[in-house]
């Protein structure tokens, strides 16, 4: 984010687009730390790093892809919410296999498996991109599809079961270590840095962006609009199924009912929270990184508080309206109006878009 | 997009009657309800075909008895998404009414208090997520997603676990029926929504808020400019939605004599998809609240094949909701590039 930092000063911190969240972060990890003291020692135990924040680390994994590609489908103007049947599916597809397979605990399954979820998960994105892109439906309504028949399929796939299957290699992708770190938490990070480089070292950023806010002006510039929504909802959909291993291979089970349920929904608050617009446009990476560490961190501090986790979305709720109202642009008129009292009146109530990106550039500049 | 845009329009123009409209005798702006009733006559036939005793009252009764919430969820749907809006927080609100209501109720509190104020409760969300959404200008999929996180934990703040509803007047209530024509069977919870849905129709075309209503999804900036109330238009969609769903979570606890935090869970998709299969375009602007009854009807009748099939598991209703979207929404999507 090309934000001025050089002018220095509180006010540009305040007005730094990942102020509010990191607030967020640091005060969730402060109650925690009052609650419980020792709750961010780290210890090693069976050869791997232990304590609560690496919990919080491998716990977010799964919701970081998902979020990852939320995060690209969201600047581009569209959203997804067909990632939590991906899940599903997604660990649907790879557990029968393994436990249909004459060995479950060879690593040619696995990978067989593995690359069985991916490849569907690749072309359910793919299918979310080709109604968009194509067919020209809004995104909400063409992922709205798969989200109610996916859930469905992934019940044909294990027919209404939950598969259980013994699998000591598939294991190690959703409760294994590597280097005393969780191996989902370094496949997490590892593709979500891999694809902040790319989007970032590369025009591609820029190029979804434009997309994202004015996809008829950008393709009048040259952009090939329609391959880079399809790109980034097949992302999505790749992105999902590699959650939906993490996750199944966790519990070493497939509940095609209850796998990812409202993961679409976590994810898409962990993108708001992190400061983009679901209007579109400029989108920022980091801010969803921050912003799955919060909700990751927000379910362990309720249970670390000592209240029942039924009662979790209540606080998410709180999170995201006290984030949201502060990022509003209502809010950052106000704010921005009362750092510098030169008499300029706020613009009339303006619609939408337009004026997300006038707000945005009154604080920026 | 281009072709997006220029599809959305403003208030239904009643005198000018489109060329394919003249060819094919019906209004284009029906079009999409005709092929609604369509898939519901489709739907009968085949079903008819199917199964005995499947074409009788009875069983058209009961789609209205069992689907009553439904239908009241979907009629307050209705007017959000004409605005161009939407509101995930239907389900919850149902519970977090539900759950209120047999949660007070067991506690001793007259049902004559209870029921207006457990629709109240969906109205004062409704109110929260209207001002969210206007005042500080949150989008409605954040604004309704907070509401929903919202009410789902509140209700295992009333209640985690299930709550039977045992209180003489509330079941007096709930099992009131009678028999129309001898044999199709209303109970109070169909009345209620026929009534509701009834309310709904009047507001919608003989009211000034209900053209703003359509005037506000087919071009907010232009409503503003005709110096249409849009600000407070905007706002009651939502309280209408929220009260929508709390008197859905009273028909749900009728339905069910009982209070259950898990109630709902994704029944806002439902409503959604009830008012899309119904013929309402998720850009605003163009729909009608009978269009979302018929989608109603047709996911309970889409339900009841599968029961009366048998061998059918549960989820193929899933499978299948999911196709007639699909199909929907490709149809609309035909029909809107050729108006453009």
């Amino acid at each position: 984010m090309p934000t001025s930092q050089a002018a220095g000063g509180f006010g540009a911190v305040v007005r730094h687009h990942l102020f509010w969240p990191v607030v967020a972060l640091v005060a969730l990890l402060a109650v925690n730390t009052a609650v419980r003291p020792g709750f961010l020692s780290v210890s090693i135990l069976d050869d791997h790093l232990f304590g609560s924040p690496i919990d919080i680390l491998r716990n977010c994994a799964p919701l970081m892809l998902v979020a990852l590609g939320m995060s690209l489908v969201i600047a581009t103007r569209g959203i997804d919410l067909s990632v939590g049947a991906v899940v599903a599916i997604s660990g649907a597809v790879a557990l029968t296999f393994i436990a249909g397979a004459p060995d479950p605990a060879s690593t040619t399954t696995v990978l067989l498996a593995i690359g069985m979820a991916l490849a569907l998960g690749l072309v359910l994105g793919v299918w979310n991109g080709f109604l968009v892109s194509v067919l020209g439906i809004q995104p909400i309504i063409a992922t709205l599809i798969l989200m109610t028949a996916g859930r469905g399929v992934a019940m044909l796939i294990t027919e209404g079961q939950i598969t259980t299957v013994t699998s000591a290699p598939f294991k190690m992708l959703g409760a294994g270590y590597w280097l005393g770190l969780p191996v989902a938490t370094l496949v997490a990070f590892g593709v979500f840095a891999l694809v902040a480089l790319l989007v970032r070292r590369t025009a591609l950023g820029m190029l979804v962006e434009s997309v994202g806010i004015n996809p008829a002006a950008s393709r009048l510039a040259g952009v090939r609009a329609r391959t880079i929504v399809w790109t980034v909802f097949a992302l999505s959909g790749l992105f999902s199924a590699l959650a939906g291993l993490i996750l199944s291979s966790n519990v070493m089970a497939a509940d095609a009912n209850n796998a990812g349920l409202f993961i679409e929904l976590d994810a898409i608050l962990a993108v708001v929270i992190g400061g983009t617009s679901l209007a579109g446009g400029k989108f920022s990476l980091s801010g969803t990184f921050v912003g799955v560490l919060i909700i990751a961190t927000l379910s362990l501090t309720v249970t670390n508080v000592g209240i029942s986790p039924l009662v979790t979305p209540l606080f998410k709720a709180l999170v995201v309206a006290a984030v949201t109202l502060l990022q509003s642009p209502a809010m950052r008129r106000k704010l921005s109006e009362r750092t510098r009292r030169r008499g300029r009146t706020a613009p009339v109530t303006p619609s939408d878009k337009p004026a997300d990106v006038a707000t945005d550039k009154v604080v920026a500049s | 997009m281009t072709t997006l845009a220029s599809s959305r329009r403003g208030a239904p123009s009643p005198g000018r009657v489109p060329s394919v409209g003249r060819r094919l005798r019906v209004d284009r702006r029906y079009l999409p309800v005709v092929g609604t009733l369509v898939v519901f006559v489709l739907l009968l036939v085949v079903g008819g075909a199917r199964y005995d005793n499947f074409l009788s009252v009875g069983v058209l009764a009961n789609l209205f008895i069992n689907n009553a919430f439904l239908i009241v969820l979907a009629v307050g749907m209705t007017f959000v998404i004409l605005t161009g809006g939407i509101d995930l927080s239907v389900g919850s609100v149902l519970a977090l009414s539900g759950v209120t209501a047999a949660y007070l109720l067991q506690a001793g509190v007259p049902a004559g208090v209870v029921i207006p104020l457990v629709v109240l409760i969906g109205s004062l969300i409704g109110l929260l997520v209207g001002a969210m959404v206007h005042v500080f200008e949150v989008q409605p999929f954040i604004a309704t997603l907070a509401a929903m996180f919202f009410a789902r934990g509140l209700c295992f703040l009333v209640a985690p676990e299930s709550i039977p509803i045992d209180d003489p007047t509330f079941v007096a209530l709930a099992s009131w029926d009678t028999w129309a024509g001898g044999q199709w069977r209303i109970t109070s919870s169909v009345v209620i929504a026929l009534v509701v849905v009834a309310v709904a129709f009047y507001l919608l075309h003989y009211t000034q808020f209900g053209r703003t209503v359509y005037a506000i999804g087919g071009g907010e900036q232009s409503a503003r400019l005709m110096g249409l109330p849009v600000a407070r238009t905007k706002v009651l969609v939502y309280v209408i939605s929220g009260t929508c769903a709390g008197l859905g979570g009273l028909l749900f606890a009728m339905f069910s004599r009982s209070g259950y935090s898990l109630t709902g869970v994704g029944m806002e998709l439902d409503a959604i998809a009830a008012v899309v299969i119904g013929g309402t375009l998720l850009t605003g602007g163009t729909g009608f609240v009978l269009g979302s009854v018929l989608g109603v009807l047709v996911l309970g009748l889409i339900q009841t094949i599968i029961t009366f099939e048998g061998t059918l598991s549960s989820w193929w209703t899933k499978i299948v909701i999911g196709a007639l979207l699909l199909v929907f929404v490709v149809l609309q999507r035909l029909l809107a590039l050729r108006r453009s």
